[in-house]
């Protein structure tokens, strides 16, 4: 167990737990997508990654699309609602800018791969997989039930190297809370070695929401305020998605001459927060 | 409703029909699972033509979810906002799709066989695809999880193929698959021409399917959309 998580810069925390080479998920399903972190792992310059994350989104098409990964970790990479995401088409259909290592499974898969990884267990069970042809192109084995003699799926524990999300707020001493569609991320922060969650705001003290997710801050390693940080993504009561942007993406990214100006103009060339 | 509710409306569209045929399916039913597009819009209008007291639930998290617009994703902060409650990743596919709580799913795929198995994964080959698409998603464990799944698909030979090029969801649950040509239901395991929409022919059905289509053995044709129902969808799609 560790101290209480530090409030830091979020370029700070990042150059702090973000490597070369490491495995980062990105949490944050369609609601609280953490791009202002994910633009500063990019600035920063990280590459070789694992990029791990049930709905890539726009995001990892992002960091796909500049040569930041060498593995995708995910279960469905569409625009939701718009089509394809055309980053990380081109890179499985043509290997551009490099060819990377695709592992897919499906959501309940990860979702409890997630799971095993924050029960430090080696692997969750679940119906699901047999019989399709993921079981051929992905990492999952059958187990038999000691109880009743029953096949099932056995999905191995997902542990990554370093978890960050996005909230709402965090305290004073770090302990964060969430609302709204709360999809993997407490799962993704307790099963990762490092993380850095990112907020809206900063307040003296959690007011607990129904429903909402808190995350103790003895569990987190840093959080970095980043107002916004889940945009063109959203943050329940707080941001709206801009669902205008997810689908001038399909546009921007079709092309790789104008993707490469669009990331540079809007990410690569900005100043950290 | 009043009798000039129910009188057959003129100058719809294929997709509009589509559309209205799926939101009939609903009637009567509990709770349906929904994805984003033509499903998410005729679920919204079972709602509000056959079936108010529906319970809509996005793989999101969100169950029973009232949004006044289509979605967008199908992580839109109104389907929070109006849901009765919103749930994890992991209790959505753990404690309500796998053991069966929600009743029907509406599912859509680039690929469909005689089976009613989905390809939702690549078009060619998985190392060197042609077309790589989305992938997996919820599909596999709602598909088997959900007592009655309707597929929702465009029908053409590029969609209803002889042979997926990629299996990523079992078809054993389908129970009803409608296209804009008609409807399909199995019968002894392969998937059957039992409805025809309004001026398709079976030999339209047939150019359209990539195998030899076994036909029931009384065809019957969708009813005409009434003027409530094209009212309904067109007032929806324009919120």
């Amino acid at each position: 167990m560790h101290a209480m998580a530090q409030a830091v810069s979020l370029s700070e925390a990042i150059a702090e737990t973000v490597h070369d080479g490491d495995s980062v998920a990105l949490e944050g399903f369609t609601h609280l997508i953490p791009f202002a972190a994910g633009h500063e792992v990019l600035r920063q310059g990280r590459r070789e990654l694992e990029l791990i994350r049930m709905t890539p989104d726009l995001l990892y098409d992002q960091m796909i699309g500049v040569g930041a990964a060498r593995k995708l970790v995910f279960s469905y990479g569409g625009n939701p609602g718009v089509g394809s995401l055309h980053r990380f088409r081109d890179v499985v259909e043509h290997g551009w800018p490099h060819p990377i290592e695709v592992e897919e499974h499906s959501h309940a898969g990860m979702a409890n791969r997630y799971v095993a990884g924050a029960s430090k267990l080696p692997f969750m069970v679940m119906r699901g997989y047999s019989g399709t042809d993921l079981v051929g192109h992905t990492n999952v084995k059958e187990v038999v039930c000691p109880f009743t003699g029953e096949t099932l799926t056995a999905v191995p524990a997902l542990n990554p190297d370093v978890s960050i999300v996005h909230a709402q707020e965090a305290d004073r001493d770090g302990n964060v809370q969430l609302w709204g569609i709360p999809g993997v991320q407490k799962e993704a922060v307790l099963a990762a070695t490092r993380s850095v969650v990112t907020v809206e705001r900063i307040v003296d003290q959690l007011e607990l929401r129904p429903g909402g997710v808190v995350i103790p801050g003895w569990v987190i390693d840093f959080v970095a305020l980043a107002p916004g940080g889940s945009q063109p993504s959203y943050a329940l009561g707080v941001t709206e998605r801009d669902n205008d942007f997810y689908r001038e993406w399909d546009v921007i990214s079709r092309d790789r001459d104008q993707f490469t100006a669009w990331m540079e103009a809007n990410v690569l060339g900005k100043v950290a927060a | 409703m009043n009798a000039a509710s129910e009188t057959p409306a003129v100058g719809y569209d294929t997709g509009e029909l589509q559309t209205i045929v799926a939101a009939r399916s609903l009637a009567g039913k509990r709770s349906c699972f929904i994805g984003v597009g033509r499903p998410s819009t005729a679920a919204l209008l079972a709602r509000m033509v056959h079936n108010p007291e529906l319970v809509l639930v996005y793989e999101s998290g969100t169950i029973g979810a009232k949004p006044y617009r289509v979605p967008l994703s199908i992580g839109d902060g109104e389907l929070a906002q109006t849901a009765d409650f919103v749930v994890s990743v992991p209790e959505m596919f753990n404690y309500w799709i796998g053991p069966g709580q929600v009743q029907v799913a509406f599912l859509g795929a680039a690929q469909v066989d005689r089976h009613a198995n989905l390809n939702s994964t690549v078009i060619g080959d998985y190392d060197h695809p042609k077309t790589r698409l989305p992938g997996a998603g919820g599909a596999p464990e709602i598909a088997t999880g959900c007592a009655e799944v309707v597929v929702i698909a465009p029908h053409g030979k590029r969609t209803f193929v002889e042979q997926l090029d990629f299996m990523t969801t079992r078809g054993e649950h389908t129970t009803l698959v409608i296209t804009d040509l008609g409807v399909l239901e199995p019968r002894d395991g392969e998937l059957t021409l039992t409805t025809l929409h309004p001026g398709v022919s079976v030999e339209d059905v047939q150019e359209a399917t990539g195998w030899n289509l076994k036909l029931a053995d009384k065809l019957a044709v969708s009813p005409e959309p009434t003027e409530h129902e094209l009212s309904a969808l067109r007032e929806l799609v324009s919120r």
